[in-house]
């Protein structure tokens, strides 16, 4: 029981520590200049830090193609010679995928690119989760061991 | 003692559905599974007939391809499999044109004689290795198929005949039971599942000396997958075709609601080629995840097969990943467990094989976070094909204008996160006590378990980083 208890106050004070895990001290302006071609976003990954502001300028490559970023609920399209942009506060920590808005071929719906809002809390706190109960699984173990032993 | 999952659920609870009048009398009734059977060919019609007009188009607005790949996907992942076992099989129309064929009719039992040739499937092949490679091997095609309405069509029109022709020449259903690519995983996740096909007391099945859930009478097909539902131990090999409950003269049949996994735990017909289906379905969802939600464009060209390189490269790369180095990944962790176990007298293969059912929940749980990360952002095309089902301008349900719109995708990792978690339990859950299934002593089991709970946590982190980290 003893054990359990301490288990879960240890959890606790991770889950607690990573979900509150604080961003960057000194939010800054971040510009990225990004190329949309069927069916890939150049760059792909975009990481920033939590409270900067993003500014995204988008070029198209080719046909018309569209930028939504999940979580954040906005969106930008470009056509090739006429382009997008955003701008936005990087409020929400974690991994969210961009994706194209506009059908512009066959592989449209897996046409994606991730925004990373650092520090990956989410992230961290779920592979902390897993951990925990990974290493309390373990240690529970270990005690059944010994009191049958 | 009960032993209790995660201390709470008593592993030999079940609640029989079928004691209510109205269910039990659904089951037995020659109209049911039938009526959903000739629903579903409605529904496969218009998806091939989609899938041959749309052609080359972009598949997000074709019918065939959202409700294939989103919408029956997500349905078979999401609620099917996991609820309600292998009910998908009970509804497919795939195998009804060598059904009929078979009993020259497709309502009412016309005798236990069954046309066709009706030859015994090769006992060699009597396992789910042909259904392995072939579901990797369809997996090949996946940068086609699942974006590309006239490749739907060719793959569902390519299974349904292999359906009919197999039909032709094999007894019964050999092709669900053997061939069908969707009927491997269904088998092996069904043991996860909530639900079961069950006899109710076994002194009857005993007594009755005709085994007419095998052998069929005047109002029931003797099981049709050949199997013995008089002894049903698991959900694995079980249609749910329902015909044991209509040829059971003392209704003896129960369809049981149950704690989620059960299954793990009979140790019966455990073997290598469930194992490898288990690893194969690990792998296939890991290649899927990094070329259909992944951020890399070269990935999505080589299975687009831009180039015979590239494609030739993803072929051999997620055969190799899928087939042989998730498998020797998880012999390594085997290995180990028999080294801390120091029980010299256990098989490495029997550790091999039964801590594979570990990956069962888990594998489970990949495939739900995945699936979550396809319907979330794709799901709203839906409202648009279901209007316009061939592209025609038709707008049958005022909804073919509704934009493209993603429903709780900032969730998604929440989402995705949560649903690895939940199934990771599980698969601890039952990994413990596969364990001491394994190994003859309780200490042996216990320290035979580490290695393979820091796989399954390993296998967990890896996922839980492709997806949200």
């Amino acid at each position: 029981m003893k054990l359990r208890k301490n288990i879960l106050i240890i959890s606790s004070f991770i889950v607690y520590g990573l979900w509150f895990m604080p961003g960057s001290a000194q939010a800054a302006e971040r510009f990225f200049e990004i190329k949309a071609k069927k069916f890939s976003y150049t760059p792909n990954i975009i990481n920033v830090n939590r409270g900067d502001t993003v500014k995204i300028r988008l070029l198209s490559e080719d046909v018309h193609h569209g930028f939504f970023v999940d979580g954040y609920g906005i969106k930008t399209s470009a056509h090739p010679g006429m382009e997008g942009s955003l701008k936005f506060i990087a409020d929400k920590a974690g991994r969210y995928t961009f994706r194209c808005s506009v059908t512009c071929g066959e592989f449209h719906p897996y046409m994606v690119g991730y925004l990373v809002v650092g520090p990956n809390s989410r992230f961290w706190l779920y592979a902390a989760i897993v951990l925990v109960i990974g290493i309390g699984s373990l240690i529970t173990l270990n005690r059944a061991r010994k009191t049958n032993g | 003692m009960a032993d209790k999952l995660f201390g709470l659920i008593d592993l030999n609870w079940r609640f029989e559905l079928t004691k209510f009048k109205l269910i039990r009398n659904l089951f037995k009734s020659r109209w049911f599974p039938l009526l959903a059977i000739i629903f579903n060919l409605f529904i496969f019609v218009i998806i091939l007939i989609s899938g041959l007009i749309g052609g080359f188009s972009a598949g997000n607005y074709n019918f065939g391809i959202m409700i294939v790949w989103i919408l029956w996907w997500v349905m078979l992942m999401f609620i099917l499999v996991p609820i309600f076992s292998r009910a998908w099989c009970l509804m497919c129309p795939f195998p009804v044109f060598s059904d009929w064929l078979q009993r020259g009719a497709l309502f009412v039992v016309t005798g236990l004689k069954l046309k066709g040739l009706g030859l015994k499937w090769p006992k060699a092949l009597k396992n789910m290795w042909v259904m392995n490679i072939l579901f990797l091997v369809t997996t090949f095609f996946s940068g086609f198929f699942t974006v590309r309405p006239l490749a739907t069509f060719i793959l569902l029109g390519g299974i349904i005949l292999l359906a009919f022709l197999i039909g032709l020449v094999f007894e019964k259903r050999s092709f669900c039971l053997y061939v069908c690519p969707v009927s491997g995983f269904q088998g092996l996740y069904s043991q996860f599942a909530m639900a079961e096909v069950r006899r109710k007391d076994p002194e009857i099945c005993k007594n009755h000396k005709v085994k007419t859930c095998y052998v069929g009478n005047e109002c029931g097909y003797g099981c049709p997958w050949m199997l013995t539902p008089f002894n049903f131990t698991k959900n694995t090999y079980c249609g749910m075709c329902l015909e044991c409950f209509k040829s059971c003269p003392h209704d003896n049949m129960a369809f049981n609601l149950r704690p989620p996994g059960v299954d793990l735990l009979v140790d019966e017909k455990r073997g290598l080629d469930e194992a490898w289906k288990a690893f194969i379905m690990l792998g296939i969802a890991m290649v899927f995840f990094l070329t259909m939600q992944g951020p890399w464009g070269f990935l999505k060209d080589w299975v687009r097969g831009t180039s015979l390189k590239g494609y030739l490269t993803f072929i051999s790369l997620h055969t190799a990943f899928s087939l042989l180095i998730v498998p020797a990944i998880f012999l390594v962790f085997s290995y180990l467990s028999k080294s801390f176990s120091g029980a010299k007298e256990v098989s490495l293969k029997k550790i091999f094989t039964n801590f594979s059912y570990t990956l069962v929940p888990l594998g489970l749980g990949v495939w739900i976070a995945f699936s979550v990360g396809i319907v979330l952002p794709n799901g709203s095309y839906i409202l648009h094909i279901i209007s316009d089902p061939f592209a025609w301008g038709w707008n049958l349900f005022g909804t073919r204008s509704v934009p493209w719109t993603p429903v709780f995708t900032g969730a998604l990792g929440h989402l995705q996160g949560a649903v690895l978690i939940v199934f990771y339990l599980f698969s601890l859950a039952y990994g413990a006590r596969l364990s001491r299934q394994t190994y003859p002593t309780e200490e042996q089991a216990k320290r035979g378990w580490i290695p393979i709970l820091i796989f399954l946590t390993l296998a967990t982190l890896a996922f839980l980083w492709l997806y949200i980290g």
